[in-house]
């Protein structure tokens, strides 16, 4: 057992609470500690990244073992994919609590900000690293709730307006997962993800399973936002001050959505052609329309928000694109392509979404609006911003040596490997949409002529921004090595053999 | 926030003592009885939401008690997480380890760690409905008439 594994949840779970205690009496405290909570969990992501490798540790809680090779327990697993979101998590969460030192001034509350921060990564840890069908909903439902009140963090009209409706659209969504899983338990009698994958290998009832199947897909579809279910998105993603939107845009609609789906339907669910095609095509739906939906914004955190649907769109199309060749049992080096294409995207994603909102910030730290149309000559007055963002742009529409170009090139050569022409080519078609509008965004923001007395009275925002900024920029040029065949194979590879082998996860699981 | 009638204030003295004690007594049989750390310190929190609803009280002595009310709710998830540490530190590297002696089947003082997870349970439960409740007093003392 990897003793580590728990911390990444008690320690932001303590953290919450001793701020809302000690902060009452210790100003400037809350802060401070968030960041060294956030970087311990860092490091020690980091070291677990670098260990796990193939392996696949199990940690049981409260110690029970199993009877019979029957758990009874509440388990935590930790292989290859799971590490990789940890990592994400972490360190996204790190930067944004950093940048919030000098951004979260301007509201009042710090203590609930930080602490709600707090649990919600708490919250998010819990649901990568959970083996366990309830466990994931519970800590859904942990970092979720925060979100909620995060999202209303101004109680202005727009926060609540936009807090209000996620609510209701997440509720929603916890209910259909909710009744999902009570579907589960009823027919296999256990909630552990391995035992569920062993119970459904030994028979099972094929319209039930289906429904079982649409239940829980449209469920986590909510969380993550693909196109029918996108609703909630853009307001919440706009409203939230912006170290939360690069929170809720970089990680948390991976981790309680993206990685849910991708988990569940590969290793608990028996992969069928059916579900993969209609997977295949949800997420071509969202890469499209998403960016059609973008292109046309003037606020720039609702341009990022939609451009978040369309990005997942491609990860999601991509793993998709996997599954069908996994259930079709042919050509097993473009399946592990594909997905290894969808997860090297998601990764990126994190980098330069996380990155983008953070610019947004900055930019309406200084000048007090989202509005496009309001701005311009920025690239003097905020050099930092401006490069930073230069490169996140670029980054998210795909120009080469930046990392967003290497994984949709993957995805593309993955696409057109497997024989699906068209989605190659619309990959294509929005990755070139994509690129327009961070032009538009690019000339407005920072390019744009306005009256010199206004921009000689602006200045460069303080340092804890600007550090995190320039290290997600950084990461950005970084995460291009991850093509490189000797770390790819340390990093990636281990991910992607958990998912495509269909029965590894479940019998090393169940054999510990 | 104005108190209640007569009646109601005599008879609540009467009554808040007795469904104090009794959530006390489900919090610690938790082990024993149906019932355990969140039934009992629901029923804690109605005793002090009873006495509050019948004597009123004015806003800023309301204000007041949410805070209190927050720093032992919090002390309490805090005092949770602790003994889960325990756990790890003493016996077998495993959080939320029961390392105590689990003592006779029956008796009040047994089964190792579980009424003390009862008890801090029940304090959270009971400190965090009771601020739901002072919260909405609050938000309605706030806003116009």
């Amino acid at each position: 057992m990897n003793p580590l594994i728990p911390l990444f949840v008690v320690t932001p779970l303590a953290g919450a609470f001793l701020i809302m205690i000690i902060g009452r009496f210790i100003k400037e405290f809350n802060k401070y500690f968030t960041s060294l909570i956030l970087l311990f969990l860092v490091i020690i992501s980091f070291y677990s990244l670098f260990t796990t490798g193939e392996n696949l540790s199990v940690y049981k809680v409260g110690g029970w073992e199993p009877i019979n090779k029957i758990p009874i327990g509440i388990y935590m697993v930790m292989d290859g994919f799971t590490v990789i979101i940890v990592c994400i998590i972490n360190l996204i969460g790190f930067l944004s609590a950093f940048y919030s030192i000098s951004y979260i001034k301007r509201y009042t509350a710090e203590n609930y900000f930080y602490a709600l921060f707090c649990l919600m990564v708490a919250g998010m840890n819990g649901v990568v690293l959970s083996g366990d069908l309830f466990n994931i909903f519970v800590f859904l439902e942990i970092s979720v709730i925060s979100s909620y009140a995060l999202v209303a963090f101004g109680v202005e009209k727009n926060e609540l307006e936009a807090s209000f409706k996620y609510q209701v659209l997440g509720t929603l969504a916890s209910f259909l997962i909710l009744f999902g899983i009570g579907f589960i338990y009823w027919k296999t009698k256990t909630l552990n993800i391995a035992d569920i994958k062993l119970a459904f290998s030994s028979g099972y009832d094929k319209t039930y399973y289906l429904f079982v199947q649409i239940l829980i897909l449209s469920g986590f579809g909510l969380k993550a936002a693909i196109i029918p279910f996108h609703a909630w998105l853009p307001d919440a993603h706009s409203s939230a001050p912006s170290p939360i939107s690069a929170m809720l845009s970089g990680v948390l609609i991976k981790a309680v959505g993206i990685y849910v789906i991708i988990r569940l339907f590969f290793n608990m669910f028996i992969v069928s052609e059916g579900m993969a095609v209609l997977i295949t095509t949800l997420g071509t739906l969202s890469m499209v329309i998403g960016v059609f939906l973008a292109i046309g914004q003037w606020d720039i955190k609702r341009l990022l928000a939609y451009h978040s649907i369309s990005q997942m769109g491609y990860v999601i199309m991509s793993v998709g694109i996997g599954m069908i060749l996994v259930s079709r049992g042919i050509k097993p080096e473009v399946a592990a392509l594909a997905i290894s294409g969808g997860i090297f995207h998601l990764i990126n994603h994190a980098a330069f979404k996380g990155l983008l909102f953070l610019n947004a910030g900055a930019i309406e730290y200084t000048i007090g609006t989202r509005d496009l149309r309001e701005m311009g000559g920025l690239s003097k007055s905020m050099p930092a911003t401006s490069a930073t963002s230069f490169v996140a742009s670029m980054s998210i529409s795909g120009i080469p040596p930046f990392n967003g170009f290497f994984s949709k090139l993957i995805i593309i050569i993955a696409a057109i490997m497997a024989k699906f022409y068209l989605l190659a080519a619309l990959a294509v078609i929005v990755s070139i949409i994509t690129l327009a509008s961070f032009l538009k965004f690019q000339r407005y923001a920072f390019f744009n002529k306005t009256d010199d007395k206004k921009n000689q009275q602006i200045k460069e925002v303080p340092f804890p921004m600007v550090f995190s900024m320039v290290v997600l920029s950084i990461i950005c040029l970084l995460l291009s090595l991850l093509v490189i065949p000797g770390i790819r194979d340390a990093i990636l590879t281990p991910a992607i053999d958990i998912l495509t082998d269909p029965l590894k996860y479940s019998s090393t699981i169940i054999g510990q | 926030m104005k108190g209640m009638t007569i009646i109601v204030k005599k008879t609540t003295q009467l009554i808040a003592g007795m469904i104090f004690m009794y959530g006390i007594y489900i919090i610690v049989h938790g082990h024993l009885t149906p019932g355990g750390g969140f039934a009992g310190g629901v029923i804690v929190a109605g005793s002090f939401i009873l006495v509050t609803l019948a004597y009123g009280g004015d806003f800023l002595k309301l204000v007041k008690e949410e805070s209190g009310t927050t720093i032992i709710e919090s002390l309490a998830t805090i005092m949770v997480i602790l003994i889960a540490t325990a756990g790890f530190l003493f016996g077998t590297r495993v959080f939320f380890n029961n390392f105590l002696p689990k003592g006779v089947v029956g008796q009040l003082v047994s089964a190792g760690v579980l009424p003390l997870y009862n008890i801090f349970v029940g304090t959270e439960v009971a400190a965090s409905i009771f601020i739901i409740f002072l919260s909405l007093i609050i938000f309605k003392e706030e806003s116009p008439k």
